[in-house]
C-alpha cells in the first residue's frame, strides 16, 4: 500500500487545529465517506463512541447534524451549515456542540487532493477562540472516555508522585 | 478527579497562546538565559518580557534562580510534557476513527462492491 498511514496533528497560531492524513481511495470517494449518513456511521467516532443519527443536507447553506453515543451511554450532538460544497476537493462546514462549554462556532475545512489514486485529506478547524480550542483538546477525555481518561491521569499522577500505587 | 491536571492544562495551553511567550519557550528549550538575553531578539521592553515570564511562571513551565545575581531563567519540562500528551491523545483519537475510514473505503474500492451491507433504511 502505498499510503502514508500517518495522521499528523498540528495546533497552530492560537486558534487552529489541523489534522492532514492520507488516503488510499479517490478523493471523490473520500469527499463522499465525509458527507453522506449511511458511510459516516461506519467510520465516525473511536473509542466507543458511534454515530447514532446522522443528517446531512448537503448543499451551500444545507445543514448537518450528527448524534454519537459513547461509553455508559453518554451522547454528544454536534451540528453546523455547510457554506462550500465542492466535490471532491473542498467541503467547508460550521460545527457547533449542544452542549458545549464555550461560545461561538467552529468552521471546518475540508481540502482534498488527489494524487494517483490516494487522497490527502487536510482539515482545518478554525475555533471562536483559544479557550475553545484548549476545551476542544481535551475533548476525548471529557467526553466519557473513561479509560484513556483514566490510564493518562495514572501515568500524569505517576510522573509526579513516582512512590504511589502502580496498577 | 483529574480537576488539578486540568486546570494545568488550561493555564499551560493559556500561557502557550502568546506568540511571544511561544517564543521564550522555544529559546529557553535551547537553554537557560537571563531576561536581557530573552528580550534581545524582540521588539519589546525588558518589563514587556518580565511579563509574559510571568504568566509562564504562573503556568509552571518557567522558572527563575533565586540565588545567582543574574536570576537565569529555565525551562520546566513536566507541563509541556503533559499538554503534549492531551494533543497526542487527541490525535490518537482520530487516528482510531481513520483507521475505521481506510477499512470502508478498503470495501468501497475493492470491485466497487462494498463487502459489508449499507446500513438498513429505516423507512
Amino acid at each position: 500500500m502505498s499510503t502514508d498511514g500517518r495522521l499528523q496533528v498540528a495546533a497552530p497560531g492560537d486558534r487552529e487545529i489541523v489534522l492532514s492524513r492520507t488516503f488510499d481511495a479517490p478523493a471523490g470517494l473520500v469527499f463522499d465517506a465525509l458527507t453522506t449518513p449511511r458511510l459516516l456511521t461506519r467510520w465516525y467516532g473511536a473509542r466507543g463512541w458511534r454515530l447514532v443519527s446522522c443528517a446531512v443536507d448537503l448543499r451551500v447553506g444545507g445543514r448537518w447534524r450528527f448524534v454519537s453515543r459513547g461509553p455508559n451511554g453518554a451522547e454528544m450532538t454536534q451540528s453546523g451549515m455547510y457554506s462550500v460544497v465542492e466535490r471532491p476537493a473542498r467541503l467547508v462546514c460550521t460545527e457547533v456542540f449542544d452542549d458545549q462549554s464555550y461560545p461561538g462556532e467552529t468552521l471546518v475545512t475540508h481540502d482534498l487532493t488527489e494524487l494517483s489514486g490516494t487522497t490527502r485529506l487536510i482539515s482545518t478547524l478554525l475555533y471562536p477562540s483559544p479557550e475553545a480550542r484548549e476545551t476542544v483538546l481535551r475533548y476525548p477525555m471529557t467526553r466519557g472516555v473513561g479509560q484513556s481518561y483514566d490510564r493518562l491521569n495514572a501515568v500524569l499522577t505517576r510522573t509526579t508522585h513516582p512512590l504511589e500505587e502502580q496498577p | 478527579m483529574g480537576a488539578v491536571i486540568a486546570e494545568r492544562l488550561d493555564a499551560t495551553f493559556a500561557a502557550l497562546a502568546d506568540p511571544t511567550r511561544r517564543a521564550i519557550v522555544a529559546r529557553l528549550a535551547e537553554g537557560e538565559a537571563t531576561v536581557t538575553e530573552l528580550a534581545a531578539p524582540f521588539d519589546i521592553s525588558q518589563p514587556a518580557i518580565s511579563k509574559h515570564l510571568k504568566v509562564l511562571e504562573r503556568a509552571g513551565l518557567v522558572t527563575r534562580s533565586r540565588e545567582a545575581q543574574r536570576r537565569p531563567c529555565r525551562l520546566q519540562p513536566g507541563p509541556l510534557r503533559d499538554a503534549t500528551a492531551w494533543l497526542a491523545n487527541y490525535r490518537d483519537y482520530w487516528d482510531e476513527s481513520y483507521q475505521q475510514l481506510d477499512a470502508l473505503l478498503a470495501d468501497l474500492t475493492a470491485d466497487g462492491q462494498p463487502t459489508a451491507p449499507p446500513r438498513d433504511d429505516p423507512s
